[in-house]
């Protein structure tokens, strides 16, 4: 094995390592700076330099597909709702803090018992870690000649685990049921005004030549997470944002006589449809739930035709219920200010 | 080197630690979300720091290359992340109900509220 980068030591240290020490020094600073922050839009802003720099800590410990995740997840999507609830919800925190002493004491006494239990823990790198004792091996050495694809997380995630990804769509799916229960607007008529971010001209004109290059690449790390890092969880998370950026630069108003929110609705249920039936023909094939062996004559034919039906069925639940969470966040946002 | 070997784990309960405070003393609701969002990284950072094998290479085959990392925990922390994005959606549109219903989000002028209405 010949990884150029990790070879170059500096006392004793490789560079891998002191990358990672500064990451999570990092980490700890922006985490203090969150608690420590009185204004509540200044806290939320600082997440999402958190969610980058556990992006970047993400790529350094070999995760590439989780660090995608989360740059898109976090700094992206998770900003933007908390912004808008900040928007409905007030910028300022009150200042008084209850039970600071008995939460600090419960604080310490759990950490020192945490730290007590961390000095069991294997060495970090070690390759002799019970955690890479069990299923790992096979999933590394099996998985070219049973699934036939270079991404072993995209092995694990839609095949092996393939029950796992799906209860976790499910999961997502119902999320968005949740937040559309509770903040679906439902007979309400937007009235047409003039978006406010519509007016500044370096805004508008940059991100209409964005837009089109974010969906491409949604489609790209779509179909191409079989090779390299990506998938349905990353792709829907980017489609959608590109979406979001137009509904923000452009206005909701906008946005929706572009997107149908029923057909969201409905693409949202699809998605996790789409994921069942693939286990459902398996089954009527002969073979167990979620067997894509069963989909064509050749086992890895099947695993192929499989993956890439499961991860469309993912991508598409994914983007649509993020689209339908920001919308139903947005027109709140939008009804409140009308209202005032 | 060696006294460093569990600087990860030491982050991850710093982490954790931060995360459980806010939950506990801050009272206004979108601030614990915040509190109870570092919590949840912490538990990502303890998985993928115990996926990472020393000189591995991110899980995806290629000619010439026979140390990877592990790529099991980096499935389940995956799929987390994005459930978390959607439970937290969830969360904030609680807190934007209870702020519609109670005008404050602040824990105390909530139980005031509850006790008033008693």
């Amino acid at each position: 094995m010949l990884n150029v980068g990790s070879h170059c030591a500096i006392g004793g240290l490789n560079i891998d390592f002191l990358i990672n020490i500064v990451l999570l020094g990092f980490l700890v600073c922006t985490a203090l700076a969150i608690v420590f922050t009185k204004n509540l839009l200044a806290s939320a802003m600082l997440t999402g330099i958190y969610s980058l720099l556990t992006a970047g800590f993400f790529v350094v410990m070999d995760a590439v597909d989780v660090a995608f995740t989360e740059a898109s997840v976090g700094a992206g999507i998770a900003t933007i709702l908390m912004l808008s609830t900040l928007k409905l919800t007030g910028f300022d925190e009150d200042p008084a803090r209850h039970n600071v002493k008995a939460g600090l004491l419960a604080v310490c006494g759990v950490g020192v018992l945490l730290l007590y239990g961390i000095v069991d823990m294997p060495v970090f790198g070690s390759p002799t870690a019970p955690v890479h004792m069990h299923v790992a091996p096979h999933y590394i050495y099996q998985s070219m000649a049973e699934i036939g694809m270079p991404n072993i997380v995209t092995s694990v995630l839609a095949s092996y685990r393939g029950y796992d990804t799906f209860g976790e769509t499910v999961v997502v799916f119902t999320a968005g049921i949740g937040v559309l229960a509770l903040l679906g607007a439902s007979n309400h008529v937007p009235q047409s005004r003039v978006a406010p971010m519509s007016q500044h001209i370096i805004l508008r004109v940059v991100s209409k030549v964005l837009i089109p290059p974010i969906f491409l690449f949604a489609l790209y790390v779509q179909f191409h997470g079989d090779y390299g890092p990506g998938g349905g969880f990353q792709a829907g998370v980017i489609f959608a944002a590109a979406i979001i950026l137009y509904s923000m630069i452009f206005g909701l108003d906008t946005a929706r006589s572009v997107i149908s929110q029923p057909l969201i609705r409905l693409l949202s249920a699809f998605g996790v449809m789409l994921y069942g039936c693939v286990g459902i023909v398996s089954l009527l094939n002969g073979h167990n739930f979620l067997d894509y062996s069963a989909l064509a004559h050749d086992p890895l034919h099947g695993q192929h035709y499989g993956i890439l039906l499961v991860e469309l069925g993912v991508g598409i639940t994914v983007a649509s219920v993020m689209i339908l969470i920001f919308f139903n966040f947005a027109s709140r946002v939008d009804m409140v200010q009308e209202e005032q | 080197m060696a006294y460093l070997a569990q600087y990860n784990y030491w982050v991850v309960v710093v982490l954790m630690m931060i995360g459980l405070y806010v939950v506990v003393s801050h009272g206004n609701l979108v601030k614990k979300l915040m509190g109870l969002s570092i919590f949840q990284t912490s538990v990502f950072i303890l998985y993928i720091s115990m996926g990472k094998v020393d000189g591995g290479t991110a899980p995806i085959l290629e000619e010439g290359i026979s140390v990877y990392s592990n790529p099991l925990p980096h499935v389940l922390i995956l799929t987390a992340i994005v459930v978390g994005v959607a439970t937290m959606a969830l969360g904030l549109a609680l807190v934007v109900r209870i702020k519609e219903a109670y005008g404050s989000i602040e824990e105390g002028d909530i139980q005031e509220k509850d006790k008033q209405s008693c």
